[in-house]
């Protein structure tokens, strides 16, 4: 679904992802972990196509396709779709409209008829019971003075909606309390079938005890540079990120 | 004066109307403030930005001829005018056969005529206080050769319950045509109304407008009072409004500019009595070479009153923007509460925009802020929309309608805010499904 090949991509001359491979199949969860800085947030912008990042090398196939060619409507029109760490708060345009707007426009660029009002409402019950968001918040203007935790359900809220292929949720788990991590893992999980596929990044252990991840990826200094079963969150959970700079140290050195 | 104004002095001569009211004084002194003010050009303080010089290098008719039909202006009547009283202006003169009173309650007469009879002692205190505020050629043009204005009497507790649609209309079809409207509005204790003033030139010639529209809003009484500004490239437009509160009462004011030439527009409130409330709204989007200049006063006579305003400007291609807010707080005016803000956002890097905020505070115990932006749209903003399958132009209508929103939000009468809506939505092609 998902191949990315010795990725490289610098901000204002600063390398900061330096010949990323990943792998994702359909019907996969991955999880990323990795000290601050590393580039989680980079390589989770770079694939949902924020311009201000330069491509200076590799590929990305999404499902078959260029993914570096398309801009960011078109990936999420693909299937592509990106919970921010930090989601924007813009005044004066609610969430309704706004997803409203979204759902119609993807399905314009696949070709599809716009969602009748009716049709549309009851898909925003279905989605607002599963990741348990009050309709009130909804009618405020999109994540305007949103508590954080609020802000991070939003964002599920709208992953749920548009019902992604691939789903990366960049720290979506930080700033929640334990009810609000079970409701996030909950969406994640309503969303997991054998053709999508989701990409967790995250510092805590914990989020993986409910979503299960088929693999963890410890990103470090721009690369992949460990990958394990889910066993080794735990590992990193315990050690820190030492051993990790000591084997990539040791790496190096041989 | 210069020569290209002289044919001003040879209209004024045979206009001399032979009454005896207090309007003529106003002409005679206007006229001769105008001879010896002229146009006001750069070097004004107050025209610093908006150049009109080059607009009277055009002869323009002074005459209005009433060559509109019904029929010529049909398509230009606001939504929801079956419920409306409309009052029609032809090249700034009032025209009684195109405009329709509905509410009985409102009074309308001719200036010259509210100037003699019951009403004559109001227009003698209130027919060209504005002129105390701006001391420019361009507003005693108007006091000296406007003619064929109005006086809109509402009684006191008298609630209009039926709008005021003001449409003023100019006919460039023949020739260049400088249009003068003038109103004066008296709101006494406890009267409220909703008018809505609307400009549109008919024709490719260039058309003037030098409006000057003042109210007297009394003790308790209620004004809601929104301008629309959407004529062609070829209109350029001065409009004055001049709101004295002469007892504790409440305006909001909401002026939308979205197409025109040049176009100034000075929104003054007089705030004379304890615990006046006024409200400025503005939003200016513009586009093309348009040029909107929006200089505003509040004058803090008296103790404690409040003002709150908000101008908002989203400037695209080549046009050129100016805010100027003055706020003045008189000595007395203690426990005043005034608030500005400006905030600006250039769609394109040959847009600009000029922001300048005025406090000028004589009283100590105050509240006052101010603060004005001018910026770029949020790229991040941008980017979270698009990620999300929105396209950039939609994206960028929906970051704009937002950013407008809580200026349109306080056109109070629907139909009016649905009409702005859909005018900025067609601009921006984009409509919210
Ligand atoms: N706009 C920018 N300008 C300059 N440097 C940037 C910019 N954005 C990111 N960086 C730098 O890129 C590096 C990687 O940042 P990134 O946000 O991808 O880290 P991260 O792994 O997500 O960290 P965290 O765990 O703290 O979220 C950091 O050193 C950061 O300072
Ligand atoms: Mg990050």
């Amino acid at each position: 679904m998902l191949n990315i090949q010795n990725l490289h991509a610098e901000i204002e001359g600063k390398k900061i992802l330096k010949g990323l491979n990943l792998e994702i199949k359909p019907g996969e969860v991955h999880a990323i972990m990795g000290p601050n800085g590393a580039g989680k947030s980079t390589l989770a912008s770079v694939l949902a196509g924020r311009e201000h990042f330069d491509v200076t090398g590799g590929t990305v196939d999404f499902l078959g396709k260029d993914l570096l060619d398309l801009a960011p409507e078109e990936r999420a029109g693909e299937g592509l779709f990106l919970a921010f760490q930090y989601p924007v708060e813009i005044p004066g345009l609610t969430t309704t409209n706004f997803i409203k707007t979204a759902v119609n426009q993807i399905r314009k660029y696949r070709g599809e008829e716009p969602l009748d009002a009716v049709a549309f409402l009851k898909m925003m019950k279905e989605k607002m019971a599963i990741t348990n968001i009050d309709q009130s918040l909804l009618s405020r203007s999109l994540n305007e003075g949103f508590s954080g935790g609020e802000k991070k359900r939003n964002e599920v809220f709208q992953m749920a909606m548009l019902e992604p292929k691939l789903a990366i949720l960049d720290e979506t788990d930080s700033g929640l309390d334990i009810d609000a991590i079970r409701i996030v893992a909950n969406g994640v999980n309503k969303l997991r079938s054998k053709d999508n596929a989701v990409l967790v990044v995250t510092h805590y252990q914990r989020l993986l005890d409910y979503i299960i991840p088929d693999f963890v990826h410890v990103l470090y200094d721009g690369r992949i540079v460990k990958s394990g079963p889910k066993e080794l969150a735990l590992e990193l959970e315990e050690k820190g990120y030492d051993f990790i700079r000591n084997e990539v140290k040791v790496g190096q050195e041989a | 004066m210069n020569d290209s104004t002289l044919y001003f002095k040879e209209y004024f001569d045979q206009q001399q109307t032979g009454t005896t009211s207090v309007l003529n004084d106003h002409r005679q002194q206007a006229f001769a403030a105008f001879s010896q003010l002229g146009v006001p050009g750069v070097k004004h303080e107050e025209w610093k930005y908006t150049r009109i010089n080059s607009l009277f290098n055009t002869q323009y008719r002074l005459q209005s001829a009433d060559t509109l039909q019904a029929a010529d202006i049909n398509d230009l009547r606001l939504p929801a005018h079956e419920a409306a009283n409309e009052l029609v202006f032809i090249n700034g003169r009032y025209v009684a056969a195109l405009s329709t009173l509905r509410s009985k309650n409102l009074v309308l007469l001719p200036l010259n005529e509210a100037a003699e009879g019951e009403y004559a002692a109001i227009v003698d205190q209130h027919y060209g206080h504005s002129a105390d505020y701006l001391r420019d050629g361009i507003n005693a043009l108007n006091t000296a050769l406007s003619d064929g204005g109005i006086y809109l009497h509402i009684g006191k507790n008298t609630e209009i319950e039926h709008p005021v649609y003001i449409y003023h209309i100019v006919d460039a079809r023949a020739e260049a045509v400088l249009a003068q409207p003038r109103s004066l509005v008296y709101l006494g204790q406890n009267a409220g109304v909703t008018i809505v003033e609307t400009y549109h030139t008919i024709g490719n010639a260039d058309s003037f407008t030098n409006q000057v529209f003042e109210v007297a809003v009394e003790k308790d009484a209620r004004l809601e009072y929104y301008k629309i500004q959407n004529d062609v490239a070829s209109a350029n437009l001065v409009s004055t409004s001049h709101i004295r509160q002469t007892g504790a009462s409440h305006v909001n004011t909401v002026t939308i500019s979205l197409n025109g030439g040049i176009v100034r527009n000075n929104l003054n409130l007089v705030l004379e009595a304890p615990y006046c409330e006024g409200h400025l709204y503005g939003l200016y989007f513009q586009q093309g070479n348009s040029h909107v200049d929006n200089h505003t006063i509040v004058d803090n006579v008296a103790p404690n009153c409040l003002s709150y305003e908000l101008y908002k400007g989203i400037l695209d291609e080549q046009s050129t923007g100016v805010f100027n807010g003055k706020i003045f707080v008189r000595q007395p005016a203690q426990k005043t509460n005034a608030y500005q803000t400006n905030k600006n956002v250039l769609l394109s890097k040959t847009a600009s925009v000029n922001t300048k905020p005025q406090l000028e505070i004589f009283a100590d115990d105050v509240k006052c802020s101010h603060g004005c932006t001018v910026g770029q749209l949020d790229e991040e903003a941008l980017f979270y929309l698009r990620s999300r399958g929105i396209t950039q132009q939609a994206a960028q209508a929906l970051l704009l309608q937002g950013f407008a929103l809580d200026v349109l939000e306080k056109i109070k009468l629907a139909p009016i805010r649905a009409y702005v809506d859909s005018l900025i939505a067609g601009r921006l092609q984009f409509t919210q499904s």
